[in-house]
């Protein structure tokens, strides 16, 4: 679910570093409060251990984008939300910097994906009222599956909004929805798995390791109140159903969509999307551009493009550089002799540099 | 890739941050904050923008001449990353049909400009990012953000999980020899057995992680990262930040390649 910088917008970029930033500067000081000594090496060491685990991955077609284990939910299931947003955060950065997996500018929208929405949303939301106190056993696995399930589903929802607003590829984003959205769940469904076998696991090998459960309050799974239980499955219910209602009404047809497809994102409701917002407007408030020209995100409506199935419009859109001949030569020689020349300079610089050093 | 090659390409990576050159000997912070330029001009670029994001490629090559770094290599490894932007970008020639431009009888759409145009984009930058990282290395590079702000705890994270990835890979292929050694090797193990190895090997790593740790409490470790290099951002950080910054702006709103062009015709 990494994306690549070659999608994106500057604007959402930027507005998802943000906001990214913004919560890891309130995680580092809630951690800072917490001066917990086992806490260091334990997230460093899941850290690496997400970070090998997440190797294993597998591309999905037209998207951009590559799934594997998120292991979001995990880090919170075993640190706490402040301390696995941290762990996510370093061992993003880390893939971005070394594997390419990811771009350095889309970073804000993958720590908000795949860091923010498993251990802000899914693990205090989800996983804590249906889990309970225990961590073992068939309630919690069931709790982790599900919380699984809807952080990766938010999280491709966030793709595909991220995508969709940068407005650089094509693909419309019904047909991206429609690929992320049943492929992330059964994603969500392996991680799950994977996620409480694994907390099971430690809850029963190593109970100190457990963070997020204090040391001695005796297993008694039976004796819990009913009523967090029922707020969190009524809280997942109403997730659900927002996001299948969301898909229903987005009902293409024709120009309607290409219409939305350029100008509409911010009405879509979903929760995602208000943080957009208001992630945005920030951004404004504290612009380091502000005359500074970012055309690429919002394209004129006029210019609404139709369905591939249709004839081709008469006139090109006003953001196609090439409509005077006369522009597109000087600009196409221009290029190529840039081109050139960069090659050139650094091949005259390299060959100094050798020169030098023998 | 399998472990064994990401191993080896962590390493690759550390032994070219290692060098000695003009812009290894620049100050982290300095190149951070070029790079970071670098990705968000790249990025401002309308869809249909090919050519006059070309001229942004002399970054990229003056680093890499100047810096000594194995051109041929990185190029590799951005075309090992490649296959994800060439998935979507090819979307974009079926999808986005608007002409653009007629070359005789041969109509060029919309898609196959903003293809081309998604494709230089990616060129652009990760090779930005590859050499950021190859020019600075995993701890001049936290120490630099640590300077710019980034939360110590963070910065801290950041190099444990790096130096814990070596921990864990060890104990991995310790624990794999130790099956290899104990099966006959005419059928493979179970998939039960993986389950137990992967909890193992998390618990073995933990034990090691927690011994590593105090090791480096018990030799005064309190959170900093200390630095053989001294950090200091002087003039040539300055002039290296504002010249690139300049061109970069040269670029995006003077539209350099079409002056250029317009000079030759």
């Amino acid at each position: 679910m990494h994306m690549a910088d070659a999608l994106l917008s500057p604007t959402v970029g930027a507005t998802m570093w943000a906001a990214s930033m913004a919560v890891t500067a309130g995680c580092a000081r809630h951690l800072r409060r917490r001066r917990d000594d086992r806490l260091v090496p334990l997230m460093g060491v899941l850290g690496a251990f997400v970070f090998t685990a997440q190797m294993i991955n597998f591309a999905i077609p037209g998207t951009g984008s590559s799934g594997h284990l998120g292991g979001g939910l995990l880090l919170a299931i075993l640190l706490g939300p402040a301390a696995a947003f941290l762990v996510i955060t370093s061992v993003l950065a880390i893939q971005a910097l070394f594997f390419m997996d990811g771009g350095l500018l889309a970073l804000g929208c993958n720590i908000f994906n795949l860091g923010f929405l498993p251990a802000f949303v899914a693990y205090p939301l989800l996983y804590r009222p249906l889990a309970g106190h225990t961590c073992h056993g068939g309630r919690a696995a069931l709790a982790a599956v599900l919380a699984a399930i809807i952080g990766l589903q938010l999280g491709a929802l966030s793709v595909v909004l991220e995508t969709t607003c940068s407005g650089i590829s094509a693909l419309p984003y019904r047909a991206m929805l429609l690929l992320m959205q049943p492929i992330h769940l059964a994603i969500g469904t392996v991680e799950g798995l994977a996620t409480a076998a694994l907390v099971g696991f430690l809850a029963q090998a190593r109970p100190e390791a457990l963070l997020t459960i204090p040391a001695n309050t005796p297993a008694t799974p039976f004796t819990r109140p009913l009523r967090p239980v029922l707020l969190g499955l009524l809280l997942a219910a109403a997730l659900l159903g927002g996001l299948v209602s969301w898909l229903a009404s987005v009902r293409p047809d024709g120009l309607e969509w290409s219409i939305a497809k350029l100008t509409g994102h911010e009405e879509l409701p979903s929760p995602a999307n208000r943080t957009h917002v208001q992630a945005a407007h920030l951004q404004q408030q504290t612009a380091l551009l502000p005359d500074y020209n970012f055309p690429a995100a919002p394209p004129a409506p006029a210019t609404a493009t139709p369905p591939a199935t249709a004839t081709t419009p008469a006139t090109p859109p006003p953001d196609a550089p090439a409509s005077q001949t006369g522009t597109s030569v000087a600009g196409l020689l221009g290029g190529v002799l840039s081109l050139a020349l960069a090659g050139l300079t650094g091949l005259v610089l390299q060959i100094r540099t050798r020169k030098k050093r023998c | 890739m399998s472990l064994a090659t990401h191993y080896y390409e962590i390493g690759r990576m550390d032994e070219l941050a290692r060098a000695d050159s003009p812009i290894h000997r620049l100050d982290a912070r300095a190149q951070i904050l070029t790079v970071a330029i670098f990705l968000v001009v790249v990025m401002s670029f309308p869809r249909y923008e090919t050519f006059a994001l070309m001229p942004l490629l002399l970054f990229p090559c003056v680093l890499l001449a100047l810096a000594g770094l194995p051109t041929g290599y990185l190029l590799r490894k951005v075309a090992l990353a490649a296959p994800f932007a060439i998935c979507v970008g090819l979307c974009n020639p079926l999808l986005d049909r608007t002409p653009i431009g007629q070359i005789g009888s041969f109509t060029l759409i919309g898609g196959w400009v903003s293809f081309a145009s998604i494709l230089l984009r990616f060129l652009l930058t990760v090779l930005a990012a590859l050499i950021l990282i190859a020019c600075t290395g995993i701890h001049r590079l936290c120490a630099g953000l640590e300077q710019l702000g980034l939360p110590r705890i963070l910065a801290v994270q950041i190099l444990f999980l790096y130096r814990y990835f070596f921990v864990i890979g060890a104990e991995g292929a310790r624990m794999l020899r130790g099956v290899a050694m104990r099966s006959t090797g005419d059928q493979p193990p179970p998939w039960r057995l993986y389950a137990t190895l992967a909890g193992n090997l998390l618990l073995r790593s933990i034990d090691r992680a927690q011994r590593i740790y105090r090791g480096m409490l018990a030799r005064g470790f309190d959170g900093e990262v200390r630095l053989l290099r001294p950090a200091t951002f002087g003039w040539r950080e300055a002039l290296f930040v504002a010249g690139w910054s300049l061109y970069f702006l040269a670029v995006r709103q003077g539209d350099l390649a079409l002056r250029l062009g317009r000079a030759l015709e």
